[in-house]
């Protein structure tokens, strides 16, 4: 195999690597053990303690440290004499334009989320350069080649969304734990600490919602001088107690269900004994992130099953401690998984839920996982994963193409093969994002503003980072740097316009030509227009055809918002997925891959549960909760 | 297990994994002892991601001088004479592997593998073994099998761009889940010894070529007496007599053994590092399995082979041949 032309072909390499997390480490390290000689690898994390059991070329010591110099570092040590150059940066900054891929003979990601991918694969697409993908979560992964013209685009198969949960089922009606976590993050959490104009279905399931929501409002907010235990114990109460028995007040609900049980402070612990616990005021610094209520109580082992009592201690531990530690976080709060009295909290309630409604408890280690969308992660998968990017890596430099192959690593084997090579399946030929197919928007072109299209549709669903928009020559809307200022005065302005009273009008047959200058993506959206929108079923007021959903969000359980293309910057150290499902010589383009959960330090702004089209019976449209018919 | 708790910073640290595999698996981790011996570039790949993972112990065995050869698949070590001239591979090794995860005891044991006795595989869970000869592996292999306690044996050997996992957990419990219910499997593991007496005539007609090709190699390097791997191009006509003789022994056809397979065998002597990654990985995985006692073990061969990008698993035992 080491012949001299395969090996003229790794030594001639520049090749550019995506990520320098738990698969870059590996691939970097069998990159230069290969004798590739010009290495880019751009990251824009840092270490962190919990990355440590895989991505070895990084210690305790560089906790904090930039991935991509470190791991140089770390590769120099044994291959003193090759090059790598580190970038610590997010490979959607605009330095990385075309050009800049243009220079590399290979593009391989080792990358932790959806947006990223899409992004890399449309600057692949427009710089002409092969693109190598790769992922991994458990014992599972995969690696797939992607060449313009002859294989498949990464974005070229539709990838289902994430689970999502109908709203019924997370603020009325939970069976499984992963149910209360749901309710205790997205609905509890943000109520009491995230921003408070969020929309919020915390409060919707009496019947009566329009007469006491002005009351049930007053609940959550603590009082000007009120006492914290006296807060802790009517807000406990009003969602544990009160909420309960108003939910029971609708027989129909429970005809074929488990009652839930109403639960009250006062039957769980007597007012003293809240009075026991905490205190704070000695030992922990104000507005210190490393808060923790397990500490105060006395907690130690996260991996505990702990009781409903202790359980419902750390619920008010964890709140007193948000209002004495963190209240100048109140109302900005977003769960994320490595705040610790954020995770407390959350692992409280839930279990206080789930008491409440029969399912057994968790503790705090397994909530956190389930509230985080911790992916799992092993040292071994990402260095079988690696090892074959490298071999698929030194075709794609031979240009071999009938030898490049997708290959998956399996957990169990099939066929006797527990790494399962496939050929590339061919270009979609409908994908909008690798051919020029048209997409069609179904919208109210009297309602709707430009600012709803550009939102909705060009950067949630299109994943577009810097959108310009056109409507024949004239131009309706454009992003970057180097504007006048009266274009974006009138670029701000069309925003607020309806699309019919547009300087060029957009109606029904119009084309629109939507642009990202740095993706190099171009497509074309013909308007249909439509008057009525079912608020349930399409709560965007508008619906996109021919569009992939590759983007939906890679990781909220109640699939949110569609993800923030252009802004989340937040830290993910995880190797999202794609697996499997079922292997065999002929597979439909359309069922090939799952989508794994990732981290969820990216946490879509808006965490309202939406009530999808595909989960809808539930309540038919309007609030009458007591006839729902749902499955998960 | 026995309900020792994991340390504040082990839960942190193998917070990943453990959700892979669970906290009594990662308790069981800590308190296994693996010795490795043969320290070419699978292994390496394989220690770093056991010393990773974060096992009790790794005792490394290898008393070659560090040559450039040696080290060309090897990222613990740089390839810089003034570094490791006139240092043994185990040494060098064991000097970095240290410092991967300093919760793993990582030392070296000096002497020939063949030489020790039935008593020092004792104080080992799992013994891996490579770059060693016919001869010492089924040796090692009956020693391991003489305690009275159950061994993990492995032998790897990687050649070209190709590579064989060997696995023998003798009589072997495990749980499996599915569909949340668990379930306790048995296995029962053939010797090398044994798995290799086979008769080539019982195995399936389309079992993997490499392993046939494997053992041609394996057993003219025995009669040749030469080191593993030390081959070459001119050994290809004397390679094809045994392959020869050994065919019409099994009444095999001579086809099963391509010439195209022994020529990369013979003269791929250096390792191809993705190759390393890829069986050094699997093992990895194979050997967390075996200690943890969660999830279906390989039984008991495995090919990679990077030509068709296929890693197969062949059981290669008596009953399954007459069945």
């Amino acid at each position: 195999m080491a012949s001299e032309q395969h090996l003229s072909a790794i030594k001639g390499a520049k090749v550019l690597m995506v990520g320098a997390g738990g698969i870059g480490c590996e691939l970097l390290k069998t990159l230069a053990l290969s004798g590739f000689k010009d290495i880019h690898i751009i990251d824009m994390d840092t270490i962190e303690v919990s990355n440590l059991n895989r991505q070895f070329l990084f210690r305790q010591s560089h906790v904090g440290e930039s991935k991509a110099k470190v791991a140089r570092d770390a590769v120099l040590k044994f291959r003193p004499d090759i090059s790598i150059t580190p970038y610590h940066a997010n490979v959607k900054d605009p330095e990385f334009n075309v050009d800049f891929f243009k220079q590399f003979n290979v593009i391989l990601n080792g990358l932790d989320n959806l947006d990223a991918r899409r992004h890399v694969n449309r600057l692949c697409l427009a710089a002409g350069v092969p693109l190598i993908e790769s992922g991994t979560t458990g014992f599972l992964g995969q690696v797939t080649v992607h060449v313009k013209g002859r294989t498949e685009c990464y974005e070229c198969q539709t990838k289902p969304a994430p689970k999502t949960y109908p709203v019924c089922t997370i603020s009325s009606t939970p069976s499984k734990f992963v149910h209360c976590i749901v309710w205790a993050k997205d609905l509890l959490f943000a109520k009491l600490f995230g921003d408070k104009n969020q929309q919020n279905d915390l409060n919707v399931r009496s019947s009566n919602v329009s007469s006491s929501s002005q009351q049930t409002e007053d609940v959550f907010e603590r009082q000007i001088d009120e006492d914290i235990e006296q807060y802790g114990r009517r807000l406990y109460d009003h969602v544990f107690g009160y909420n309960i028995e108003l939910a029971l007040s609708n027989e129909e609900t429970w005809r074929h269900r488990n009652r839930p049980r109403p639960i009250y402070v006062k039957d769980i612990i007597p007012t003293e004994l809240i009075h026991e616990n905490g205190d704070l005021d000695k030992d922990s610094i104000i507005g210190d992130s490393s808060v923790s209520a397990m500490a105060t109580l006395g907690l130690k082992n996260p991996q505990d099953l702990w009781s409903l009592k202790e359980n419902s201690k750390l619920f008010f531990e964890a709140l007193k401690l948000f209002f004495l530690k963190r209240e100048k976080e109140i109302g900005n709060l977003i769960f994320d998984k490595d705040d610790q009295l954020a995770v407390e909290f959350v692992t409280a309630a839930a279990n206080i839920r789930a008491s409440s409604f029969g399912i057994p408890l968790h503790s705090l280690f397994e909530a956190k996982g389930i509230a985080g969308n911790i992916v799992h992660a092993v040292a071994t998968t990402n260095a079988i994963i690696a090892g074959l990017i490298v071999i698929e890596a030194i075709k794609v430099l031979q240009n071999n193409v009938k030898d490049y192959r997708m290959t998956y690593c399996l957990e169990h084997p099939s066929k006797k093969m527990l790494l399962m090579p496939v050929e590339p399946f061919e270009p979609n030929k409908s994908c909008y994002v690798c051919s020029e197919t048209p997409l069609t928007l179904e919208i109210n072109t009297h309602h709707s503003k430009l600012r709803d299209l550009v939102e909705k549709i060009v950067k949630a669903k299109l994943g577009m980072n810097l959108p310009l928009i056109m409507h024949g020559s004239v131009l309706l809307y454009e992003v970057g740097d180097d504007l006048e200022e009266n274009e974006v005065a009138n670029y701000a302005a069309n925003l607020e316009k309806v699309l019919s009273e547009l300087p060029s009008p957009i109606t029904g047959g119009t084309i629109l030509t939507v642009e990202d200058l740095q993706q190099e993506l171009k497509c074309s959206i013909n308007i249909k227009h439509r008057e009525q929108f079912d608020e349930e079923k399409e709560p965007d007021g508008m619906i996109l055809f021919g569009w992939t959903q590759a983007l939906a969000v890679e990781k909220n359980y109640n699939g949110a918002s569609t993800s923030q293309a252009t802004s989340l910057n937040t830290e993910e150290d995880e190797e999202l997925q794609f697996i499997p499902t079922q292997i065999g010589k002929k597979r439909k383009l359309s069922d090939n891959f799952i989508t794994a959960s990732s981290d969820n330090s990216c946490i879509p702004k808006e965490t309202k549960i939406k009530r999808k089209a595909d989960e809808v019976d539930c309540n038919n449209g309007n609030s009458d909760y007591g006839r729902e018919k749902m499955e998960q | 297990m026995d309900g020792e708790e994991l340390t504040e910073h082990e839960t942190a640290l193998y917070d990943r994994q453990i959700r892979v595999w669970g906290a009594d698996a990662q308790r069981r981790l800590s308190k296994s002892h693996i010795l490795v011996s043969g320290l070419k570039g699978t292994v390496v790949e394989f220690c770093k991601n056991i010393v990773l993972a974060g096992v009790g112990s790794v005792t490394l065995n290898d008393d070659r001088l560090v040559t450039e050869e040696l080290l060309s698949a090897n990222f613990l070590i740089p390839l810089d004479e003034n570094v490791y001239a006139g240092k043994t591979l185990a040494e060098l090794c064991c000097d970095s592997l240290k410092d991967f995860n300093p919760m793993v005891r990582v030392s070296v044991e000096k002497g020939a593998l063949s030489n020790f006795g039935v008593d020092f595989f004792d104080k080992f869970d799992v013994v891996v073994v490579s770059c060693c000869s016919l001869s010492t592996k089924k040796s090692v292999n009956e020693k391991c099998r003489k305690l009275s306690k159950r061994m993990a044996f492995y032998t790897v050997d990687c050649r070209d761009n190709c590579g064989e996992i060997f696995v023998d957990l003798q009589n072997y419990i495990y749980s499996k889940k599915k569909d949340d219910e668990t379930f306790q499997c048995h296995l029962d593991y053939p010797s090398f010894v044994e798995a290799i007496a086979v008769p080539w005539k019982s195995l399936p007609r389309r079992v993997s070529k490499l392993y046939l090709a494997m053992r041609v190699m394996e057993k003219y390097e025995e009669l040749e007496g030469r080191v593993p791997g030390e081959t070459s191009a001119a050994d290809l006509l004397n390679v094809q007599k045994l392959r020869k003789e050994l065919c019409e022994a099994h009444s095999v056809s001579e086809s099963q053994i391509p010439d195209s397979i022994l020529q990369r065998l013979l003269e791929g002597r250096q390792e191809f590092p993705p190759v390393c990654a890829i069986i050094g990985g699997i093992l990895g995985q194979e050997v967390i399995k075996a200690i943890s006692g969660k999830g279906d073990p390989l039984k008991n061969f495995f090919f990679f082979d990077a030509m068709d990008g296929k890693g197969i698993i062949e059981d290669i035992s008596e009953q399954k041949a007459q069945g």
